[in-house]
């Protein structure tokens, strides 16, 4: 199928491609700590890191099958998702973000002195396991089963939580524990994705997971609209496509993505589509079912 | 017999006595009101029983069991349910998604039924759907059921936590301020709807309410707190004419 498609499309493009679908399955894990559940976490990279890694070195040193490493990677970032959820989820905000920036760089000066994992050097010769066809089939899995669930008991106590605590708590909501789910489910996503970038790369350094990572990937469910699946996609792919089509402007480009950022949060102030449900695009365009609503 | 019962319930918050020894005995199936003058420990008293605070001391007993201590969710869990004095909804989820969340202390689906949408979860989801749906009549907001929460008059506000309250399928109902800010026939709508679903759902109601006009008409029995401290409870034609209330609170008619 990844031969097949790499006769007709450019390579280029199908690099792009493959990294916009790992980049929707980490940025929806991520979307579900801070979009949905409200809990702001500026540390996607460290969970990311932790699953690559795992994965990787699985892979490399120990000759586990790619399904394995990916599954280990996955469960180790969710079990730190866990350990740092369950001391930590009684924060908030601000608070929590520093937490969780302080355990990104924790984890990245752990992998820079981390002698199976290449110390600054990086790990290479990663088995290429992943293409097109598999980061696709997992991204679109992975929306399906995260619309279902976003749609369901729990899902909607996520939302309740970022809403109102304490009303989500007089409804029989336990909070903390819903809140340390959110946490591992969306470093498991993020586990799982950085499998996927170690196996599609075939080389990991620590730096590729820095602090301006999580920024990145903050900034995609941001400007998608928190909480919103289809907006978590769109800012995934215009942010992973934007720094590319700025190559124009060459040396502007950071500027002109910043400016792009900025213009973004002054006329979609809720992001892209954050405050847009598919009820209201019915309601718009169609008229349909729907009572008018005197305004 | 009492559904819930305060024995020498006191709360200090850093040398404040906020609560002091108050004793309480709530009737099943009544409507109990708690009256008094801002700053007498109301709100505390609630936030007591629905687990936001541990009392200092004292025990709180509801349905024969001890309760003080228990986190509000567990609570919840029990059928104690409540409203918010200053209203707190799920402002950017839909009127409907607001009554569905209530559903969760007394819904089982979990992370896995919920992903995958195993044949429990979605049998439960019919019923919640349901149920949802017939409580949204009940509080007459049905037509408004995908508008956001935060899209609501205020009167509907208080309607639409009454509604996800109600979810809990309760058997202790507290209300806070319910009454406030509405106008004369909100009030109306307001203590017919009470006393309507007290019959219908079996449910024991504990107000705290500052319109004397509504708690008068609609308690079958009242408690009047000061300071901290319960200067009268009893049936509300007692209450009323008790001279120590008309002082501290009534004030004295000319």
């Amino acid at each position: 199928m990844d031969a097949l498609l790499s006769q007709y499309i450019d390579a280029y493009y199908l690099h792009l491609m493959v990294l916009i679908g790992i980049n929707i399955i980490l940025v929806l894990g991520l979307n579900i700590i801070t979009g949905v559940t409200g809990q702001l976490s500026m540390g996607h990279a460290g969970f990311m890191s932790i699953g690559a890694y795992t994965a990787a070195i699985m892979s490399v040193h120990l000759a586990f099958p790619f399904w394995a490493s990916l599954l280990a990677g996955a469960t180790a970032a969710a079990a730190f998702g866990f350990l740092l959820g369950l001391p930590t989820l009684r924060l908030e905000g601000d608070y929590l973000a520093m937490v969780t920036i302080g355990f990104a760089e924790i984890v990245r000066v752990f992998f820079l002195n981390f002698e199976p994992g290449g110390k600054a050097v990086g790990l290479s010769g990663i088995p290429e396991h992943t293409g097109f066809t598999l980061v696709w089939t997992m991204a679109l899995l992975i929306i399906v089963l995260n619309a279902k669930l976003l749609n369901s008991r729990i899902g909607r106590s996520f939302y309740a939580i970022r809403e109102n605590e304490i009303a989500a708590e007089a409804a029989g909501i336990n909070t903390t524990r819903l809140k340390v789910l959110a946490f591992m489910i969306g470093a498991s996503l993020a586990g799982l994705g950085g499998g996927l970038y170690a196996h599609y790369m075939t080389y990991i350094a620590p730096q590729d997971f820095g602090f301006m990572k999580s920024i990145e990937l903050l900034n995609m469910v941001v400007l998608g609209g928190m909480g919103s699946i289809p907006g978590a996609i769109l800012g995934t792919i215009v942010l992973t496509l934007a720094p590319e089509m700025l190559r124009i402007v060459a040396e502007y480009r950071l500027l002109f993505y910043g400016a792009l950022l900025v213009l973004l949060m002054i006329f979609r102030p809720n992001g892209l589509l954050g405050d847009i449900r598919w009820y209201d695009f019915k309601k718009r365009w169609f008229n349909k079912g729907v009572k008018t609503w005197p305004s | 017999m009492a559904i819930l019962s305060l024995e020498g319930v006191s709360q200090e918050f850093g040398g404040l006595l906020a609560l002091d020894q108050v004793r309480l005995e709530v009737e099943a199936g009544k409507v109990f009101g708690i009256i008094g003058p801002n700053g007498a420990g109301k709100t505390t008293l609630f936030n007591i029983i629905t687990g936001i605070y541990t009392p200092s001391s004292g025990q709180v007993i509801y349905k024969e069991k001890a309760i003080n201590g228990l986190p509000p969710y567990e609570l919840a869990r029990l059928g104690i349910a409540r409203t918010f004095q200053n209203i707190r909804l799920f402002n950017k989820l839909s009127v409907l998604d607001n009554v569905k969340v209530g559903f969760h202390g007394v819904t089982k689906a979990g992370f896995f039924g919920s992903m995958l949408g195993l044949p429990g979860e979605r049998r439960e989801e019919k019923a919640i759907s349901k149920r949802a749906h017939e409580l949204l009549e009940m509080v007459g907001l049905d037509d408004k059921k995908m508008e956001y929460a935060d899209s609501l008059a205020y009167g509907e506000q208080r309607r639409l936590e009454i509604a996800r309250a109600l979810a809990l399928n309760p058997s202790l109902l507290l209300l806070d301020e319910p009454a406030a800010g509405m106008n004369a026939s909100e009030k109306l709508n307001l203590m017919s709807f009470i006393e309507e679903i007290r019959d219908h759902e079996d449910l024991t109601i504990l107000l705290v309410e500052h319109d004397m006009n509504v708690v008068m008409n609609i308690c079958d029995q009242i408690a009047v707190l000061d300071y901290g401290r319960k200067i009268a409870d009893g049936p509300t034609e007692e209450v009323k004419n008790d001279p120590r209330v008309i002082q501290s609170y009534l004030g004295v008619e000319a």
